[in-house]
């Protein structure tokens, strides 16, 4: 059908048979496949990207009882697209009082901080870029670089309003790091691996059997602390626009807010793809019956969902304050979180 | 030990610093500046800067007559119009000793209140927009629509009604207005029973605003506060019952009050003031006298006796009054408005120091200062 994992693999293995017949190193090949594997990431992501931001105009507009975007393309599709090439085409302002390599800086670090965590996620059967056996550590380790965009950003650019959103951001995004780290360790647990695709295939195509039902405290702290991650309200105070304008992004302007802003869906996505892949079973479907629709399809499915969800919280819900945040975080979150990994724990023993 | 931690805690000090909330920044409703002095996240000390929207409305008074001055009432305070028509017309009528006619002051009290409702809607979805609710900003703004649609069937506008004039109103409401104006209260309440479903159980909505930014009732008082921000504070002073104008003595309302004066209580004393508003609507549109006339026939040239008058009336942000001097000229000699906003605003300072940024956003958005209202 449509899956890719075999057409890929006897790709591979024919083009390993010519490379070996022609006395080339294997080598170039399996460099040849990670540039390609880089490439395909990169356009899925910037795809995703491009059509988040579509979605949330046009889901934010449905709930206000509004159309959003419609003059564009069918339904304003194409509209994400002309705001990116008018962000490219504008000039690049930066301060006078900037600290211009920080400032520089800021924005690539976000969305490459963005762009790697991509590679060990698996989109499909046998669709992931790199299936490292420490998967999920890798992800955490490679997500906790957006506050340092976040923060180099508000240092950089000379400003107070930017300097508070990235005081504010480093504080939240490593306070919330704590109990989503230990919440993701109870789907650890269970699947005794750390590789994201081992994760899903202990699973299975059972959806009594993924792990949101024994996780269900995990999974809940999961997505909450997701939420504060990616900075989306409730808990969007780095950029709380009512009170700090725009907080970290303020002096941005054209391709470099471009980069922030694509990162932030981008970001979106990500955690959305991890809770699919550690709590709903990934690419998997529902019940067995339903292998016949494509893996990635499935993938895509339940990550749009949690999307879908995480959006609705932005356009129905008011903006904690940043005491109430920490609060939150450090009295209610990371005791409930050890709790599960306490819960947890006693389940594998007894049960397994 | 002790002495090596406090040097190094001397070290860590920091210093506050400035930061100028404004004239353009998102959350202050117009052109206001506030100097803020800030300790991290904390408002340490703040200078509200007014004067950006002067446009000496005071001083054009005194070289137009007294009707020609009508349609400038209405840039006072563009959220509610109506109750800055009605403030000018009754201190001129009571200057001149103008009666009016009972079918307009009956009309005037449907348009005012339908006014404050739409005045109050844009408050809740501002404050709501301040807490970071993005939706309720535009569900309010759709309620607000039917308002203006009524007004638009009345008077031809939708912002500046130029409706209440001296002696009357300048028209009669249309044959279907009945129908559409018992329509949208009803509506309206089931409405606000959605908003308040989406925003007063809320526990983010309610931890941003319970027990912030308690106004005591002494420095309401002193600082001349106004309107809901004063009723919040458990003070039931409503213009309309301690000194009633037009036909509102005739109608009954209650006063909403509130407790601690908290952003909470200004917030609910404001949704019940807009139900209180719904009931008296319909009162007032079943009590309504038929009759013809609508304003009392005026001279050409309006020449009120010399002498000085002041009246006010209850506005929804608060009292608003005139107090005009007449040399028996047909122009007045010298008019001062007093505006709600004006008093409202001054609180700002003594209730949000100490409190977070975000606070002082929540707070200033619970007073409902409009500030064309603040600069005149």
């Amino acid at each position: 059908m449509l899956e890719f994992d075999k057409l890929l693999l006897s790709i591979y293995t024919a083009l390993s048979a010519w490379f070996v017949s022609n006395g080339i190193p294997v080598i170039w090949l399996d460099l040849a496949v990670m540039a390609f594997a880089a490439a395909a990431v990169l356009g899925v992501l910037l795809l995703a990207a491009l059509f988040l931001v579509w979605w949330e105009r046009k889901i934010s507009a449905h709930i206000q009882d509004r159309l959003g975007p419609m003059r564009t393309g069918p339904h304003g599709l194409l509209q994400t697209l002309i705001d990116a090439l008018k962000l490219i085409q504008k000039e690049d302002i930066v301060p006078a009082s900037a600290d211009k390599k920080i400032y520089f800086w800021a924005p690539v670090l976000a969305f490459v901080a963005a762009y790697m965590a991509y590679i060990v996620i698996p989109f499909g059967k046998g669709l992931i870029a790199r299936d490292l056996n420490v998967g999920i550590l890798y992800i955490i380790a490679i997500t906790t670089f957006t506050v340092i965009s976040l923060l180099m950003a508000g240092w950089g650019s000379n400003n107070k309003y930017a300097l508070l959103g990235g005081m504010r951001s480093a504080a939240q995004v490593i306070s919330y790091e704590v109990p989503l780290t230990i919440s993701v360790l109870g789907a650890v647990m269970l699947a005794g691996t750390m590789s994201m695709n081992g994760i899903v295939e202990a699973q299975g195509p059972y959806f009594w059997k993924w792990y949101w039902l024994p996780q269900i405290l995990g999974f809940g702290i999961y997505f909450i602390a997701a939420t504060a991650e990616v900075n989306r309200t409730p808990f969007d105070l780095p950029e709380a626009e009512q009170e700090l304008v725009a907080g970290f992004n303020v002096e941005y302007s054209g391709m470099k807010f471009a980069m922030f802003f694509l990162a932030e869906f981008v970001n979106m996505f990500t955690v959305s793809a991890i809770a699919t892949t550690l709590f709903l079973g990934g690419w998997q479907p529902p019940i067995p019956g339903l292998v016949f629709i494509p893996s990635w399809v499935w993938f895509l499915g339940k990550t749009l969902f949690l999307v879908f969800i995480l959006m609705w919280f932005r356009w129905t819900y008011p903006r904690l304050r940043v005491d109430q945040l920490m609060g939150f975080a450090w009295k209610f979150l990371l005791p409930l979180s050890f709790v599960n990994l306490f819960l947890t724990g006693l389940g594998v023993y007894l049960f397994k | 030990m002790d002495q090596l931690i406090e040097k190094k805690m001397e070290d860590l000090r920091e210093d506050e610093f400035l930061i100028n909330m404004g004239p353009q920044h998102p959350s202050t409703h117009g052109v206001l500046r506030l100097m803020l002095k800030m300790d991290g996240e904390f408002v340490r000390d703040l200078t509200p800067y007014v004067g950006y929207l002067h446009r000496s409305i005071e001083k054009i008074a005194e070289n137009r007559t007294y009707n020609q001055f009508t349609p400038f009432t209405d840039r006072i305070d563009y959220c509610a119009s109506m109750p800055s028509n009605q403030a000018w017309a009754v201190a001129v009528e009571k200057l001149a000793g103008i009666e009016v006619p009972e079918r307009a002051e009956y009309l005037r009290v449907i348009m005012t209140e339908l006014n404050r409702i739409a005045s109050h809607l844009i408050y809740l979805g501002v404050m709501s927009l301040d807490l970071g609710a993005v939706t309720p900003f535009l569900y309010t703004f759709r309620e607000r629509e039917k308002v203006l649609d009524l007004f638009e069937m009345t008077c031809g506008q939708r912002l500046t009604y130029n409706y209440i004039r001296i002696g009357g109103v300048s028209r009669d409401i249309p044959s279907q207005f009945g129908k559409y104006c018992f329509e949208f209260t009803k509506d309206f309440r089931k409405k606000l029973d959605d908003y308040e479903a989406i925003l007063t159980e809320n526990p983010i909505f309610l931890g941003r605003t319970k027990g912030v930014g308690v106004l005591p009732l002494d420095i309401a008082k002193n600082y001349g506060a106004s309107g809901p921000t004063i009723r919040g504070s458990n003070y039931a002073w409503d213009i309309r019952k301690a000194e009633p104008y037009s036909v509102y003595g005739k109608l009954n309302f209650e006063i909403p009050t509130g407790k601690n004066g908290d952003t909470w209580d200004r917030y609910i004393v404001r949704m019940e003031e807009m139900r209180q508003s719904c009931n008296l609507i319909d009162e007032a549109l079943g009590g309504i006298p038929q009759s013809d006339v609508i304003k009392t026939k005026l001279p050409v040239v309006l020449k009120p006796p010399k002498g000085e008058v002041f009246s006010r009336i209850e506005a929804p942000r608060g009292e608003m009054g005139y107090y005009i001097v007449s040399n028996g000229d047909k122009k007045p000699y010298r008019v001062k408005i007093r505006t709600a906003s004006y008093g409202n605003l001054q609180v700002l300072a003594p209730i949000s120091v100490g409190w977070k940024i975000a606070d002082l956003v929540a707070i200033f958005g619970s007073l409902d200062v409009i500030l064309p209202e603040v600069d005149r």
